[in-house]
């Protein structure tokens, strides 16, 4: 039995989630079984909407020791609740929260685990993931060798469906949940931004941009397509725009259906975060930039001139769609 | 208070990834090795500056990997640490080498064990989370800030879309990334202290491995970049449009 751990933040399920759902769901036709999904807390909306995804119970563990977030505490809860219902797989997505439970879960149920899988695994011999390796430049197929199997899928790497015309069981599990050790004091959101990890769309700036002055005209492409925004390694590190929108291989790995970079010359490391986009365009004053033998289309051209322009060709392409 | 550093030791990030034995194997002809990237300039570093502030700190370096990794490790001790130890063994997986830091942790018990978020080569970022559970700690993920008061710290970490800030007594495992330090580069004095810093060698516990790597890929090549004309915009938003269905 497959069993997808459904993520929530500010009681929506997150866009990653429902990708591990869709996922899930595949992969148990795959394998002849039945998908469910596990749910800690509580969600605004109704949980058994799910069934639209085609998962048929989700198991709803519900106590205050819950609400706020204690990786130790979770890994505990939802190693206990996979093995009360009987999983043979557990699927995560391998974002903030994937990140910060799956491997102790793996610990605990000594559960075979694959991080970052971007397709389906291979099951007519054996129990074979392909995952993203070397930041990006490469593919690992690793086989997973224990009888119960962990796998969180990449961001971005699955289009969820849904649409059926069914809806789930929710069923209550008694588990006892533990006092967690953590106090979260803060949170702090950047308001307004589209995460970066599960953007369709990025946005990218380089020093070819000169100086963090210069951003308006990328933050105006940006906001026209719905796009996050992203940069290079050494705007980041020159402060020109926050660390966490650094994209390569010791920052963000994105895998985006569109990716714009603007005035980044390419370096390896730059390539390695962005090479599983599915289309990336370049723009570059210079056309030797190694960016353009990594893109699918390119323009060799000030981006002081060409940005604008493409901005009010999209907006007068959404004008007469 | 006593720290732990797992380190790591990685191909250089401008290294050409290429494979031999039909994909079965990494080609490490030619590669250089480094630490890895989050473990030395986030971890390492965050751990110096404690012991900076309180000199009675211990910094304990561990490695799981073969005598190839010593040069690693010596480079690590250059830049700081008490001592260093590397467990004498090669692995890929993440749960056997995960299971030998816990043993060494469970013996030591340590205040802080911090790990980087991840390895630039096999991208696991699982180490952390499966250390703290098998030494039953608490878990803090993509740390980027990290402070110290008494037994208590107090740990920004990345959450979507913004952070958290989180207080937590020790002992607990932390995986740093950008913001909880600045990268430094070991001075001579370091690297000369480094060649007669204690590195014990140990053989490793019993433990399983639960994953194994099959093959290696690399991604197929792009057919090639279409180029637009700067005056023509507007082509490069019809072939977003109709051809990559992007936009």
């Amino acid at each position: 039995m497959v069993l997808v751990y459904i993520d929530h933040q500010d009681n929506q399920i997150k866009k990653s989630s429902l990708e591990a759902v869709t996922y899930g769901v595949a992969l148990a036709k795959q394998l002849g079984t039945e998908a469910h999904g596990l749910l800690l807390g509580t969600v605004n909306d109704d949980p058994s909407a799910l069934g639209a995804y085609e998962l048929k119970n989700i198991y709803q563990i519900n106590d205050a020791a819950l609400s706020s977030f204690d990786a130790q505490v979770f890994v505990k809860t939802i190693a206990a609740a996979a093995t009360k219902v009987g999983a043979t797989t557990l699927v995560f997505s391998h974002n903030q929260t994937g990140k910060a439970v799956c491997a102790g879960v793996s610990a605990l149920l000594k559960a075979g685990l694959v991080t970052g899988a971007i397709e389906l695994p291979k099951t007519d011999a054996g129990f074979v993931v392909k995952k993203s390796v070397f930041s990006g430049k490469a593919f690992a197929n690793v086989s997973i060798q224990t009888a119960i199997k962990i796998i969180s899928l990449s961001p971005n790497s699955f289009r969820t469906t849904g649409g059926a015309a069914t809806m789930a069981s929710i069923i209550p599990l008694d588990i006892p949940v533990s006092a967690g050790h953590v106090k979260i004091t803060a949170v702090n959101k950047t308001s307004g931004e589209i995460s970066l990890t599960e953007a369709d769309i990025v946005v990218s700036g380089g020093r070819g941009l000169k100086g963090p002055e210069n951003w308006g005209i990328l933050l105006d492409l940006a906001k026209e397509l719905g796009a996050a925004t992203a940069c290079s390694r050494p705007v980041g590190d020159a402060h020109w725009r926050p660390h966490h929108e650094h994209v390569g291989q010791t920052g963000v790995q994105v895998a985006p259906n569109l990716y714009i970079a603007i005035g980044i010359s390419g370096a390896i490391q730059h390539l390695a975060g962005v090479n599983r986009s599915k289309t990336i365009v370049v723009i570059n004053k210079d056309p030797e930039a190694p960016f353009f033998k990594a893109a699918d289309y390119g323009i060799v051209g000030d981006a002081f001139e060409v940005l604008p322009k493409l901005t009010d060709a999209i907006k007068k392409m959404k004008a007469s769609a | 208070m006593k720290i732990l550093v797992c380190i790591s030791k990685t191909p250089d990030t401008t290294a050409k990834i290429a494979f031999a034995n039909g994909g079965k194997k990494f080609e490490e002809a030619g590669v250089q090795w480094i630490i890895n990237p989050y473990d030395e300039w986030y971890s390492l570093v965050r751990a110096i500056e404690l012991k900076e502030k309180d000199p009675a700190t211990i910094i304990h370096l561990v490695t799981v990997g073969g005598a190839d990794a010593e040069p690693i490790i010596r480079k690590a001790l250059a830049l700081g640490g008490d001592e260093a130890i590397r467990i004498n063994t090669d692995s890929s997986d993440s749960y056997y080498i995960a299971a030998q830091i816990a043993e060494v942790a469970n013996t030591e018990k340590y205040d802080l064990v911090f790990t980087g978020k991840e390895t630039i080569d096999y991208n696991g970022a699982s180490i952390g989370g499966m250390i703290a559970a098998l030494i039953d700690a608490p878990y803090m993920s993509l740390a980027t800030s990290f402070l110290m008061e008494g037994s208590t710290a107090t740990i920004t970490r990345e959450i979507e879309g913004g952070e958290e800030v989180v207080t937590v007594n020790t002992p607990v495992v932390v995986s740093c990334q950008k913001g909880v330090a600045e990268q430094r580069i070991p001075n001579m004095r370091g690297i000369m202290a480094a060649r007669t810093k204690p590195l014990k060698v140990l053989e490793p516990a019993a433990a399983d491995s639960l994953t194994s790597i099959e093959s290696f890929e690399l991604p197929a090549p792009k057919a090639g970049v279409k180029l637009v004309s700067p005056d023509n915009v507007e082509e490069l938003v019809r072939l977003l449009h109709d051809e990559a269905k992007a936009i």
